[in-house]
């Protein structure tokens, strides 16, 4: 397994794409944060508040992992990757374990750089991290990009193709999570248990739920679990 | 040793290989023949485990390449040199299949200088020349120090140096004792780089054996007769019982070979302008062996053997 | 004129037009009959409700249009397209002009397909179109899917890379524009102006006297500008983005 993490990690470093969407994420968190921070007035500037940019982190760390998978098919090195190692099964996880790591990386490297940055422009006593929530706020980021680095690789598996795997992963938590609760009666039911949403409790205790943060995360993993061995019974039956 | 056993595959209602069965020996280049379309690809596919088939078999040494350890030590494999990211060097593209199977980096210098890609190794493999990517893909294809060697149509949009070389490079593999299996539609290239012959036509096994036999069982030997008097020639051969065709001033002698024909000539004292063996031309054998299965016509094949390249019931 | 037949041809004998144009019509007048099914007494169906799926029908009308221009990077037909016109800004803006056109009809399509559903499964309901306000929210869909198309084929014009395209589509639309106005004093400003809010103005701007609650239709809008005045905002951007990529596109090694 060793020798497969090492051969996905070169992989994904020599092409260029992880290294600019590392740097667009950083930028977009870290920059938001400077905005808000520096444009902050009514009330002191809190943890919460360095965090703005999360989601716009998120949203590039998920086209990063997807785009690592459907670029392999895109080129077709996926048939060169399972020539080399023809257990799929085991590449596959290498990759989804590879790329979740650089995923944990950013979220981490993005919610303390912003957090530090709002913490210089503007830090009051609100901006120690105190609570179990302000930690989760911060230190929590990485852990969220992961498991969405990790549902992004298995809908990358499944789809193969970057404009549509992009799309589904982009529309779905943006657009579909937060319509679904327009819907009469059972609209907030749907809506409390849509993966992104959920998860997005995880991080900001203010949301209220029906259940726990740390129950969120899980059911966030749970999510990416279920999708992860749909996307590798697939791949390991489908043509390469 | 590759063994394909009642190897088939469907897309659809489409049968892109029917039942293949045939053997690759060890130590030998063979030539996989087909047309374009014939499921030469699908079926290298399939014994690379990257296509599942839908019925049979294709082992190596026994085993599924799925249940190979290590399998580039044991199988190297070029079947598309595009299968390379654009933005990759050529130096990375080996160097993590290198890394997959625990092949060492300096592995992957030594085929880079076999290939004479070293001075090119840190460029981008997406601005490579095709025959650049080709000898990018035997680079990878050597990386394990492979035993048995599999090529899809390697010379395929080659220039002349570059189809040269890579016919050098499979003699020199074959020399060295290793198992080489390499796909064309080109039966001309075929004869000139394969020992063996597998031919196969829409997925059907139309021949094996070996290359000369092929060639021998494919194409009627025949001797061109020409002089300004051939009369009592044409009837000494008449006796002789062999089948003679005219062709303007000459005879097409078929059944006797040059130096008993002029033997012939010379007790009969017949002066010949041209004594000289007819090979038929490979090309068109292999287009009568495999007319009846090639995937798409055209109504251009020249005039003479349409009836042989339409294949029944169509 | 040849040209547009050259791009109706080029857009239509591929695929993921057609698919796009299917998924689009299939989710909104798929969320009407949802919103149509789920209504009741307490939350009655109105003109608004019917347009419930109007967000996702411009995502994938975009998705469809930045893929019109990507794909013939990604496959190098742009080549062979300015090989047969070298004068670059007629092909694209005959390319752009087909593509809004697929996405208007689409559009109208959609929107009184949505119409249509809900008014079959809640005959009783008031559906009527009376007011303007009714017409822009159902007609006006078409309109505002045909300039959104002109913004992604200008992305995608400059872009070139459908993964680039569509990522800088969705994140701009769905999550860029509604979170600045989250930004502390600034973000209304910047928002009342940013050109996807101006154009949902058009859709959900001014509603009717007769005070149907737009919430449950295609999201209210803050923007200052009356609808008309924001459709041709809206519009004015897309040509002037689109006459950017086009520059670019006519600078650049093809």
């Amino acid at each position: 397994m060793t020798t497969l993490l090492a051969t996905e990690r070169i992989k994904l470093f020599t092409t260029r794409s992880p290294w600019w969407s590392t740097l667009l994420a950083l930028g977009m968190t870290i920059g938001f944060a400077a905005l808000v921070a520096l444009n902050h007035s009514g009330g002191p500037l809190t943890v919460r508040h360095s965090q703005f940019g999360a989601q716009f982190g998120l949203m590039i760390v998920t086209v990063m992992a997807a785009l690592a998978i459907t670029t392999e098919y895109r080129f077709a090195t996926i048939r060169a990757t399972f020539q080399a190692v023809p257990h799929r099964t085991a590449v596959l996880l290498a990759k989804t374990a590879v790329v979740a790591v650089l995923a944990a990386v950013i979220g981490e490297v993005a919610a303390f750089g912003s957090w530090i940055t709002a913490r210089v422009i503007d830090g009051g006593p609100e901006m120690n991290l105190v609570t179990g929530g302000d930690w989760r706020a911060v230190a929590g980021l990485g852990l969220v990009y992961a498991v969405g680095a990790v549902i992004a690789v298995a809908v990358g598996t499944l789809i193969r193709q970057s404009a549509g795997a992009i799309s589904v992963l982009l529309i779905w938590p943006l657009l579909v999570e937060n319509l679904v609760q327009l819907i009469p009666r059972v609209g907030e039911d749907i809506h409390n248990w849509m993966p992104f949403t959920a998860v997005s409790r995880f991080t900001d205790s203010t949301v209220p739920g029906p259940i726990g943060p740390w129950a969120s995360l899980a059911y966030f993993a749970g999510v990416a679990a279920v999708l992860l061995v749909a996307a590798l019974a697939v791949a390991e039956k489908r043509d390469a | 040793m590759i063994e394909a056993v009642g190897l088939t595959k469907r897309y659809g209602n489409t049968l892109a290989v029917d039942n293949l069965s045939f053997s690759v020996p060890t130590g030998r280049v063979t030539g996989f023949l087909g047309p374009n379309g014939a499921g030469k690809s699908t079926t290298m596919r399939m014994i690379l485990g990257l296509d599942t088939p839908t019925g049979g078999s294709a082992l190596i040494d026994g085993k599924r390449y799925r249940d190979l350890h290590q399998p580039l030590r044991t199988v190297g494999a070029l079947l598309d040199a595009k299968w390379v990211h654009p933005n990759r060097s050529a130096r990375a593209h080996l160097a993590w299949m290198a890394r997959s199977n625990n092949l060492s980096a300096g592995r992957v210098d030594e085929v880079l200088d076999l290939v004479g890609l070293t001075g090119v190794a840190n460029k981008r493999a997406g601005g490579f020349s095709l025959g650049m990517s080709q000898r990018l893909g035997i680079a990878a294809a050597l990386l394990g120090d492979p035993q048995v060697l599999l090529f899809d149509e390697p010379v395929n949009g080659l220039d002349p140096e570059g189809i040269l070389w890579i016919r050098k490079f499979m003699h020199r593999l074959a020399d060295e004792g290793r198992t080489v299996f390499v796909s064309s539609h080109l039966l001309s290239e075929m004869a000139l780089t394969a020992q063996e012959l597998v031919v196969i036509g829409r997925g059907k096994l139309i021949s094996q054996s070996s290359t000369e036999d092929f060639v021998a069982m494919a194409t009627e030997n025949t001797v061109k007769v020409r002089g300004p008097q051939l009369t009592a020639l044409r009837s000494e051969l008449g006796r002789a019982g062999v089948t003679i065709r005219d062709e303007g001033d000459s005879l097409i002698v078929s059944g006797m070979d040059c130096a008993d024909i002029g033997e012939l000539a010379a007790r009969t004292q017949t002066v010949l302008h041209e004594l000289s063996p007819q090979r038929g031309s490979l090309e068109e054998a292999f287009i009568q062996l495999t007319g009846d299965s090639v995937e798409y016509h055209t109504d251009l094949v020249d005039g003479a053997t349409p009836a042989t390249l339409v294949p029944a019931g169509k | 004129m040849t040209l547009l037949a050259v791009e109706r041809m080029k857009l239509l004998t591929t695929r993921s037009p057609w698919w796009c144009a299917l998924l689009a019509l299939v989710l909104t007048i798929g969320f009407s009959a949802l919103m149509a099914g789920t209504s009741d007494a307490a939350d009655p169906m109105n003109i608004s409700a019917t347009q419930f799926g109007y967000g996702f029908g411009l995502v994938v009308i975009m998705v469809m249009a930045a893929l019109a221009v990507t794909t013939e990077y990604r496959f190098s037909t742009i080549r062979a397209t300015f090989l047969a016109v070298p004068r670059r800004p007629s092909p694209l803006v005959a390319k752009a002009t087909v593509v809004a056109l697929l996405a208007g009809v689409v559009g109208e399509a959609a929107a009184f397909g949505s119409w249509g559903i809900a008014k079959l499964i809640k005959p009783t309901s008031d559906l009527a179109i009376n007011s303007s306000y009714d017409w822009r929210a159902i007609a006006g869909v078409g309109l505002v899917y045909a300039v959104a198309a002109v913004i992604a084929v200008a992305v995608g014009l400059m872009l070139r890379h459908s993964a680039g395209a569509i990522a800088v589509l969705m994140i701009w639309t769905q999550l860029a524009e509604p979170l600045v106005q989250l930004i502390p004093k600034v973000g209304d400003k910047i928002h009342k102006w940013l050109p996807f809010n101006v154009a949902n103005k058009f859709i959900t701007g001014n509603p009717d006297p007769s005070a149907r609650d737009v919430l449950h239709g295609p999201p209210p809008s803050d923007a200052v500008l009356a609808p008309w005045p924001a459709i041709a905002a809206f519009a004015a951007f897309a040509v002037v983005l689109f006459a950017v990529a086009v520059t670019v596109a006519n600078r650049r090694d093809a």
